[in-house]
């Protein structure tokens, strides 16, 4: 299978492809389908809106109060016998993993999912230092056969079917062409135990940190998680400074809305909660356990009080799920590492406007994402500011700020501006327009590279609703 | 200045100013009301439906029921603490039985292959279950370590129905969690599961192919 290159630059390009390939159309509509449904079921007996109301009211308590929180996170885990790291930046991030690593002489690095490492490129890192750096959550492991990116943020490898996925594993471990699903996970289990078994250090993320108790939480069903994190003899967990929550007790609801919200399931096999390391007369576990915390632009979000929102997220992908744009391009398109809305409301200050300047408008603004996110964002109006910021019309508070504006542009709506608030102006002018109508261009952007360009009437609305009146009164008369 | 100190700064010193921090209700997460039927009822529906098995037995049968299990499944090795009532009264009722036992008070790095490659089942305690998702709670210990209920192909978890409650939250709040979290504390509900096979589900990918919690009750079984 080839591998691609994908960029949030070529995202128009991408989206082309992507769209004239039936197997990727397939597999995501199928897929997110199934999601959807599932999601809609799993909800039946709850009350939905009070839930979503308490998750979003539960991760807005632990933004407002950040800073402490992070304090006393860091404070906790290190009573607790955890280390805790802080990095501005993803490279910074992947420094501090790799001189851990080398400090305990690694070479073999067993990971549990984790999106901030996608997100900082930690297995490249890693593998230019020498340090393998293997993928334990099937999806993830699948698709670093594959040598590609993940296309989900809790599916990694929904873009590929089962005959693809038999034939990445034929060509790559030698296992059976077959369908039987079964026989592969068997497989993928035999080669990742070789792997638990001999790795020096397990890195994973985090699902939430729970500041008062000190406690890393993980949200699971195989048990990659609990193996990265129980049997090699280091751990270390990488998340954003934003996955803080105050109590224990806000664990529960933000459990119960992630799990459904997410695949549809009541619960996950495995909820792994880690608060440290391995105690004098415990058995297993790990001697170290590391917590990196990684800002990355986050502190930067978090100054604005509308882009502050984006810091809600709870990582469910159940706004990709529901995106229309999402099932017809699916998730490599985007060229980011958290694709559909929700990348399209974070990367922008990962990467800055200039690299992603077409994803905020890659929406219809239908707002079903909105509408699914169990914590509430905004994810339709922040996709609104992200175009202001884009054609300078924002607070300027997003790195790129002003990349798509156009001179012309801004000159044409100020016209129109000014000519729709000064009626005589207004009325001169589409005379005039309606009698050069001929002169108008046929081809106006892409606007018109699936529509033909609008034509202004020879009479305009007014003029015509004029003449009818006059005609009406004169006819009244008789 | 670190990055540490740079990070908390740019937070404190925050564009917009301070936030104000709602206040929660959890109303909507504890308060079910079931009675011990229903809490039963619950839990079995719901880890059934994700695939674990659930058995009845009573205080006096469980062992017998246990047995049972052991042969049914053809388990050879079970992997077992010493101290804990369950073990202990477990390894008393197996002396008869074929089975081998396998101590587990050992650091991993001594038998971590046996534990990976000759085991076949784990059996642990649980410190309770939860009725509104089926799930078992463990804390792991020294005696009964985290990798039982994870490494052998079958858990075998033994939980009693006086100690299924109705929510998360609920258990919690009611054990002071906050207060006293150990090492590890881990919810289970069901065996291991992946669907990353296009959305195939397929079990045991990492962890057990099989979960059976025997559920002990305080009078005879219904
Ligand atoms: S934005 Fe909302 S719906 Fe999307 S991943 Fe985050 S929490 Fe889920």
């Amino acid at each position: 299978m080839s591998v691609q290159q994908f960029t949030p630059q070529a995202f128009h390009r991408q989206a082309h492809e992507a769209l004239g390939d039936p197997q990727i159309r397939a597999n995501f509509r199928r897929a997110m389908d199934g999601l959807m449904t599932k999601r809609r079921d799993v909800f039946t007996d709850w009350d939905l809106e009070t839930l979503r109301e308490l998750g979003a009211n539960i991760r807005l308590r632990a933004l407002a109060k950040l800073p402490d929180l992070l304090e006393q996170l860091e404070t906790n885990c290190q009573t607790n016998g955890i280390r805790v790291h802080w990095a501005e930046d993803g490279e910074a991030a992947c420094r501090i993993i790799r001189e851990l690593c080398e400090a305990r002489g690694a070479k073999s690095v067993i990971k549990g999912k984790s999106m901030v490492s996608e997100e900082m490129h930690l297995n490249a890192h890693l593998e230019a230092a020498g340090i393998e750096a293997l993928e334990s959550d099937l999806g993830e492991y699948l698709v670093q056969l594959n040598e590609q990116t993940p296309s989900h943020i809790i599916m990694p490898a929904i873009h590929l079917n089962t005959d693809e996925i038999s034939e990445i594993m034929h060509d790559k471990t030698g296992t059976e062409r077959t369908r039987d699903v079964d026989y592969m996970t068997a497989a993928a289990r035999a080669q990742l135990r070789e792997r638990f078994m001999s790795a020096d250090v397990g890195v994973s993320g985090v699902n939430f940190a729970v500041a008062e108790t000190g406690t890393l939480c993980l949200v699971e069903n195989e048990g990659n998680g609990r193996m990265t994190t129980t049997v090699p003899p280091m751990h270390i967990a990488v998340t954003g400074i934003e996955k803080v929550v105050e109590h224990l007790r806000d664990v529960p609801p933000l459990y119960a809305l992630l799990t459904r919200s997410a695949t549809g399931q009541h619960v996950t096999t495995y909820f792994n909660m880690i608060s440290s390391p391995r105690k004098p007369g415990e058995h297993d576990g790990p001697e170290e356990v590391h917590l990196v915390l990684v800002d990355n632009g986050r502190s930067n979000i978090y100054q604005d009080d509308e882009l502050l929102d984006t810091l809600r997220c709870i990582r469910c992908g159940a706004c990709m799920n529901h995106c229309p744009v999402y099932t017809r391009v699916g998730g490599h398109t985007y060229g980011t590492t958290y694709p559909g809305p929700i990348g399209k409301i974070l990367m922008p200050h990962m990467l800055g406007l200039e690299a992603t300047k077409d994803l905020p408008s890659a929406s219809s603004l239908c707002g079903a994402c909105g509408e699914v996110c169990p914590v509430k964002i905004p994810i339709p109006d922040l996709l609104v500011r992200l175009r202001k910021e884009a054609v300078g019309e924002g607070r300027g508070n997003v790195p790129g700020a002003g990349v798509k504006r156009n001179r012309k542009e801004v000159a044409a709506w100020k016209s129109w501006q000014w000519l729709a608030t000064h009626p005589a102006a207004w009325r001169g002018s589409t005379a005039v327009a309606g009698k050069l109508r001929g002169l108008a261009p046929s081809r106006v952007g892409p606007w018109t590279e699936y529509r033909s360009a609008p034509k202004l009437a020879k009479t305009s609305l007014h003029a015509l609703v004029k003449a009818h009146r006059r005609a009406k009164d004169e006819g009244g008369e008789s | 200045m670190s990055a540490r100190e740079s990070i908390l700064k740019r937070l404190r010193e925050r564009t917009d100013g301070p936030l104000q921090a709602p206040e929660s209700d959890f109303t909507v997460v504890t308060g079910r009301g079931w009675d011990t039927g229903e809490r039963i009822e619950r839990f079995e529906r719901l880890i059934g439906s994700v695939h674990g098995e659930v058995i009845h037995a009573t205080l006096t049968d469980w062992t017998a029921k246990l047995a049972e299990v052991l042969t049914a499944k053809s388990i050879r090795r079970l992997a077992l603490g010493r101290e804990h009532p369950v073990p202990v009264a477990a390894r008393a009722a197996l002396l008869d039985h074929e089975v081998e036992l396998v101590d587990v008070d050992r650091d991993i790095e001594t038998w971590k292959r046996e534990q990976f490659e000759s085991v076949d089942a784990g059996l642990t305690s649980t410190r309770g279950g939860i009725a509104e998702t089926g799930s078992l709670w463990l804390w792991p210990t020294p005696d009964e370590p985290r990798l039982i209920s994870l490494v052998p192909p079958i858990h075998i978890a033994i939980l009693d129905s006086e100690t299924i409650e109705d929510t998360f939250f609920d258990v919690i709040e009611r054990h002071g969690w906050a207060t006293e979290m150990p090492t590890n504390a881990l919810l289970v509900s069901g065996p291991s599961k992946t669907a990353d096979i296009e959305q195939t589900l397929a079990y045991g990918v990492h962890g057990p192919r099989e979960l059976v919690v025997l559920i002990r009750h305080p009078q005879e079984a219904t």
